[in-house]
């Protein structure tokens, strides 16, 4: 039974080979795989640590870039607002002052008319005085055909000066 | 799993147990098969590996041994046979039968005489071979060969019908099993050493596929044992015991495989594990811990049972060398196990190739199926073996190594199994 029994030259060979095969391996095979294994690991961690971080980082920008976009919004908003009074403002100012404007050249145009009329009324004071007096003259030469009341006329203003 | 084995162990001893009778009944008692010595040939260690599929043909190797007057002598394996041309009595024709013969190596002015021993007590061995001394007959040496138990006198060889006085030379050879321990140690550097060339070409990235696999078993025992258990010494033992388990795990696994570079028996074979568990035990007891020896020769029991009487110490100092022992005989007995019964369903064929053809064909099926099954098995044999082996291994150097302070580093790391009886 020989397998039962150790054999020399087995043992011997055997434990050259284990011998040769473990200084192999420890002088360039596990420490290498271990380390590069352990440092793949720890590479994974902060790679994943990071990835964390890096979303984190996103989520806030995410969550600022809308604050922003709400503020824009907000601005515009109130801009399109502010402009809207402003066109009504201007519209308001425009029309206020065309009225403005309107009354002027109405009020111009009322004292002129009303100059006008005075200058009319004036002429035709004038024209009604030369044709009251014209009437009154053509009256007189009338009345004062007759020397009778030629002299009844002087009497009556030799009397009035008379009186005074 | 362990059931299985036994279910399967029990049928076969059956089988084997009945099988004289069967033989005998069937009158196939000369030209049969004689199963034990077919079961030793596949398990043992030889010179000369078989060509695959080809039990004429060897790959020779060569011969190392010391003779009786102190020097060193290689030869080929292949003088130790010649090739003879016998008449086939099955097929007709002729065919080809290695038979053993006498090498003859000179060496200065002198020459020795081996040959591949058969009727001595170093049977397949290579013995050096002397003429009987003076005053010695060969009747004289057949009765003392008749007078024993087991018909071969104990220092004599017979060879060809004759005795020689024979010396079993110091004998270094590389035998079959030899070369494959060192076709293993080669696969591993190579499959270790790609992983590393990996690193450094690629860096960082991930290996895929074979070196993938390769990189999750080292990371599965680096991880889940040796860091597990051993905590910040992880680095310091992590070599040894990877190297244990990568050397075990392809040894298991080339001795599955049936041709030339797998086929020997090695894990099976009590030198290679014995060495094995040599290393374990020297690794575990050079030791500068303290906690260690104190455990041993001071452990924490009441008084009674270490002072008078050292019993505790005594169990302590055996249990010291019966953990390596363990370690040994458990790898040893699984895988030769495991190619035993292989081996065995494989003759059922010829066993009951006597019954005629309907009991050889139902044999072959049987065999067959059985066979793939065990070989199934024994690949995860391989693996949890090569595992246990390790896990034990890394669980002794644990407990040498612990400092007392932290007990419960031994066990820490939770995702190992708390006890394996395989």
């Amino acid at each position: 039974m020989e397998l039962f029994t150790p054999d020399f030259g087995l043992v011997f060979w055997m434990f050259i080979a284990f011998i040769l095969l473990f200084f192999v391996m420890w002088k360039w095979g596990w420490p290498v795989i271990i380390k590069n294994m352990d440092e793949r690991a720890d590479t994974i961690d902060k790679g994943v640590e990071y990835a964390r971080e890096a979303k984190a980082h996103l989520d806030s920008a995410r969550a600022d870039a809308q604050k922003f976009i709400d503020e824009a919004q907000r601005k515009q908003a109130e801009m399109l607002r502010d402009a809207a009074k402003m066109k009504s403002e201007l519209i308001e100012e425009a029309k206020r002052e065309a009225s403005l404007e309107a009354k002027k050249v109405m009020d111009a145009a009322k004292v002129s008319i009303e100059q006008s009329r005075k200058e009319a009324e004036l002429q035709f004071r004038d024209e009604v005085s030369k044709f009251s007096l014209d009437i009154a003259e053509k009256m007189v030469r009338n009345q004062l055909k007759s020397d009778k009341a030629q002299n009844e006329l002087v009497n009556k203003l030799l009397d009035e000066i008379e009186k005074n | 799993m362990n059931n299985v084995r036994n279910i399967i162990l029990a049928a076969i001893l059956t089988i084997a147990m009945t099988m004289p009778f069967l033989t005998r009944a069937a009158g196939h008692d000369e030209g049969g098969v004689n199963v034990k010595e077919v079961i030793f040939h596949h398990l043992e260690d030889g010179y000369g590996w078989e060509v695959p599929f080809s039990h004429v043909y060897r790959i020779a190797l060569p011969v190392i041994v010391r003779t009786q007057d102190g020097k060193w002598v290689s030869f080929s394996s292949s003088r130790l046979s010649k090739l003879v041309e016998v008449p086939d009595t099955i097929m007709g024709g002729t065919m080809k039968v290695a038979v053993p013969q006498i090498v003859t190596v000179e060496n200065g002015d002198t020459d020795y005489h081996f040959v591949l021993a058969h009727e001595s007590k170093h049977k397949n061995k290579i013995v050096q071979i002397f003429p009987l001394d003076n005053g010695v007959t060969q009747s004289m040496v057949e009765n003392i060969a008749a007078l024993s138990d087991d018909g071969i006198a104990d220092g004599y060889v017979k060879f060809d019908g004759t005795y020689y006085r024979e010396y079993r030379p110091f004998d270094i050879s590389i035998t079959k099993n030899v070369l494959a321990l060192f076709i293993s140690a080669l696969i591993v550097t190579l499959m270790v050493l790609s992983v590393v060339r990996y690193y450094s070409r690629k860096g960082m990235k991930a290996p895929r596929k074979g070196m993938g696999f390769m990189e999750m078993l080292i990371d599965f025992i680096y991880t889940g044992v040796i860091k597990a258990t051993l905590g910040k010494k992880a680095k310091k033992f992590a070599p040894f015991l990877l190297t244990c388990f990568f050397f075990i795990l392809t040894m298991n696994l080339l001795g599955l495989i049936v041709i030339f570079p797998g086929g020997a028996n090695l894990t099976g074979n009590i030198s290679v594990t014995l060495v094995l568990a040599v290393l374990v035990f020297i690794v575990t007891n050079v030791t500068k811990s303290k906690h260690y020896w104190k455990e041993i020769f001071w452990p924490d029991v009441p008084m009674f049972l270490k002072f008078p009487l050292p019993i505790m110490q005594f169990i302590e100092i055996f249990g010291i060398f019966t953990k390596p022992a363990a370690l040994c005989v458990r790898l040893f007995a699984n895988m030769m196990g495991g190619h035993m019964i292989v081996i065995t369903l494989t003759l059922l064929i010829f066993i009951f190739a006597a019954f005629g053809a309907l009991a050889t064909g139902g044999s072959v099926v049987i065999s067959v199926l059985f066979t793939i099954f065990m070989l199934a098995l024994d690949v995860l044999v391989s693996f949890i073996q090569a595992y246990v082996f390790t896990l034990l291994s890394t669980l002794f150097i644990g407990m040498s190594h612990d400092d007392g302070h932290s007990h419960d580093t031994v066990n820490e790391g939770g995702n190992q199994p708390a006890s394996i009886d395989i």
